[in-house]
């Protein structure tokens, strides 16, 4: 509500500035019918954007082409085709370096012909939001859903975020530039979702009013100098130079990843504000079965638990929100009595259970199961999951599969 | 920006280093005229670097930073190789973010800055190796020509991959033996300055830095047109004196003697970079 001395704010797109809450938590929503792919234009929509660079590909290109869209439409300031993804995420690192509210969309082969950047952006404190629309990594040649490639980002620098749906993907977007771009906090997030299951599913999703915007990216509170040439420059540059051979430079360049590190752990008392909580729970909370998952492998978890309810089986599930930070405390609070956690996962390494045994290690009783895993395009369905279940009990499996 | 900006509180004018107090008395901020002449009066916008002794690079970089016709409003994009180390020793806003990437990030920069400052000039200048520009950062490099951005490249070619100690690159000449080339380079130099005119660039120059006058003009005209056209591209021979195992005083007979071949100085200028470009010496800039 404005008072009447307030003035309205409105930011290039002529849409009303409102805070991050009102726009996340208080703003009135309807339901529409849309893709994950959808459900990205919208939350650029709604969030003050001023660049984004592209490249095509599967199955990312349509939010990539949706945000051009908006560009056209005046929402996005500067928006462009790179050459490739290594060459797209240094134009991004550009643009966030002069000064501006950026993201990009990528997946799979992309995000690793892209990986030399992403420490380079977390070195160089740029809020950078990278929509990551997990897919399989070749070879042979595959474009489909898996997520082996999260694994790989976990320790550049970077924050990861999970999301379920085209719901969380929408709402994580809005949080996520919210997050990164707190002073204290100031590292890239590479929001995640599963490719094709959330990208190119059509569901319900809802969204507050399109004339409503985050407030716009203020670069002069970046804790490190924008380089516009507004202000002075130090006699540094964007990442410190520290590769002299002497030990103030190793000191430096050590403390400057931890620091890092630390700005990561500085963002959890927001994200849990903007996530309403760095996990989710679903299911009897004094149940001893416990599913600990991310994005779909945590829908089709809770599929499960209902169908093991029918097989007297009561279960829970531990939606794991960001990765990096990792919800600590929350995993340990959210696994007292458990006796059993399984980790479904779409990939073939099981990081997610790595995860999970690293942060329990000493802290729970219980046994961690690494299973079920599908990779290279497999569908998990939620008899999958049961299955494990039913293996550990020693019960009959009665569900075709 | 103001120039103004670097002007020091007078409280702490009597405790702040000599390097900044010059910055504010002696430098040619504001003076679009500025040039390789102010050097031996003026500050310098470059401290002491960690180049080898005599290392032309060292020598380039100062006339270059003298002739910047706005450095108040100038960013500078690196990459690595010895010229990154000389870097965090300018005086104006500078990125060295990876190997090879110089050109992408430079065109994110100048995008946005033009986006966001539709009423200034601010230039955006890329200065990188030969390795950077024409072997890992090709790619790069060329599309920022293709996709004309704003951006005025130059290259540092010393014929080798020197920070990494000594490997052919693709501008070294054919037949000379470098590590990773123990037979021998197998291929010809790329003629690069004749690719940058094929890809689109509106200004090209190739030269030695032997004459400190010839490269304040080319570095003036580079950026003079890319400001106002396309992507313009600089192609400086800086020869490795280590690599190719000369004294600290032998780089500039060794440029004077290229001066008369493989680096004689060449000019290519488009139709709408003479337009400016004759403006500017209309307007006694150039
Ligand atoms: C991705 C990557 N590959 C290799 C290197 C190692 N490297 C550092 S500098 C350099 C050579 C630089 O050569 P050039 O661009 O010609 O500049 P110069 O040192 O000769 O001035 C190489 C290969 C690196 N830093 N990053
Ligand atoms: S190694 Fe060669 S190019 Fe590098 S600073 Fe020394 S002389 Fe110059």
């Amino acid at each position: 509500m404005q008072t009447a001395t307030e003035a309205v704010i409105y930011n290039k797109a002529g849409q009303r500035i409102v805070s991050p809450d009102y726009l996340l938590f208080e703003a009135p929503r309807t339901k529409h019918f849309m893709t994950g792919s959808e459900a990205v234009k919208e939350a650029v929509k709604r969030a003050s954007v001023d660049a984004s660079v592209s490249y095509p590909i599967t199955p990312q290109s349509e939010a990539a082409h949706l945000i051009g869209e908006l560009w056209v439409e005046g929402y996005v300031g500067v928006y462009f085709r790179g050459e490739s993804e290594f060459g797209v995420m240094s134009e991004i690192a550009g643009c966030a370096m002069a000064g501006a509210r950026t993201i990009t969309t990528t997946s799979g082969p992309g995000t690793l012909r892209a990986f030399e950047n992403f420490p380079m952006w977390a070195g160089t404190r740029i809020p950078v939001q990278l929509v990551l629309m997990a897919r399989g990594v070749n070879s042979p040649l595959s474009i489909q859903p898996d997520n082996l490639e999260v694994g790989f980002l976990l320790d550049t620098g970077c924050m990861i975020w999970y999301a379920e749906n085209a719901q969380d993907l929408f709402d994580m977007i809005l949080a996520g530039f919210t997050v990164a771009e707190q002073p204290d906090v100031h590292v890239p997030v590479i929001t995640v979702v599963d490719g094709f299951f959330v990208s190119h599913t059509r569901e319900a999703v809802m969204l507050p009013p399109d004339d409503i915007a985050l407030p716009p990216y203020n670069p002069y509170k970046a804790p490190m100098p924008v380089i516009d040439a507004e202000v002075p420059p130090g006699r540094f540059l964007r990442d410190p130079f520290v590769m002299k051979s002497n030990y103030i430079s190793y000191a430096t360049h050590a403390s400057w990843q931890w620091e890092v590190r630390s700005a990561i752990e500085r963002s959890r008392p927001y994200a849990k504000h903007y996530l309403r909580g760095l996990i989710e729970e679903f299911g009897d909370p004094s149940a001893e079965l416990v599913f600990v998952a991310c994005g779909t492998a945590a829908a089709q978890a809770k599929e499960a638990v209902r169908l093991l309810e029918e097989e007297g089986i009561r279960a829970r599930v531990v939606k794991l929100k960001t990765i990096r930070p990792f919800p600590i405390e929350e995993l340990k609070q959210a696994v007292k009595g458990a006796k059993y956690i399984f980790v479904p996962e779409f990939n073939v390494v099981g990081w997610l259970e790595r995860e999970v045994r690293r942060y329990l290690y000493g802290h729970s009783e219980a046994e961690v199961i690494g299973a079920p895993r599908v990779a290279g395009g497999m569908t998990m369905p939620a008899e999958v999951i049961v299955k494990e279940v039913l293996k550990l009990t020693g019960k009959e499996v009665k569900h075709v599969i | 920006m103001s120039y103004k900006i670097y002007e020091i509180n007078e409280d702490l004018l009597d405790v702040m280093p000599q390097e900044i107090r010059d910055l504010q008395f002696r430098a040619t901020w504001g003076n679009p005229k500025r040039g390789v002449m102010d050097l031996p009066y003026s500050k310098e916008l470059i401290e002491e670097h960690s180049l080898c002794a005599g290392c032309p690079e060292s020598m380039a970089l100062r006339y270059i930073l003298a002739s910047l016709p706005n450095p108040e409003d100038t960013i500078i994009i690196n990459s690595t190789g010895c010229t990154s180390l000389v870097f965090p020793h300018i005086a104006l806003h500078t990125v060295h973010s990876l190997f090879g990437n110089q050109n992408a990030v430079a065109s994110g920069i100048k995008r946005v800055l033009e986006w966001r400052f539709p009423d200034k000039v601010k230039d955006v200048v890329v200065l990188a190796g030969d390795g950077a520009t024409v072997d890992i950062g090709l790619d790069c490099t060329l599309q920022s020509f293709f996709r004309q951005e704003k951006i005025t490249t130059i290259c540092f070619d010393n014929e080798v991959y020197a920070n990494t100690g000594g490997q052919e690159s693709g501008l070294t000449v054919k037949g000379h033996v470098f590590k990773m080339a123990p037979k021998g380079k197998q291929w010809d130099k790329v003629p690069f300055w004749q690719i940058a005119i094929d890809s689109g660039c509106h200004y090209v120059a190739r030269l030695t830095v032997s004459s400190p006058k010839r490269v304040e003009t080319v570095i003036k005209k580079a950026i003079y047109v890319a400001r106002e056209v396309g992507p313009t591209y600089v192609h400086l021979y800086t020869p490795c004196i280590l690599e190719i195992g000369l004294n600290s005083d032998d780089g500039l007979d060794e440029m004077r003697q290229r001066d008369k071949e493989r680096f004689a100085f060449f000019e290519y200028v488009s139709e709408p970079a003479k337009e400016v470009i004759e403006r500017k010496k209309e307007e006694g800039l150039l």
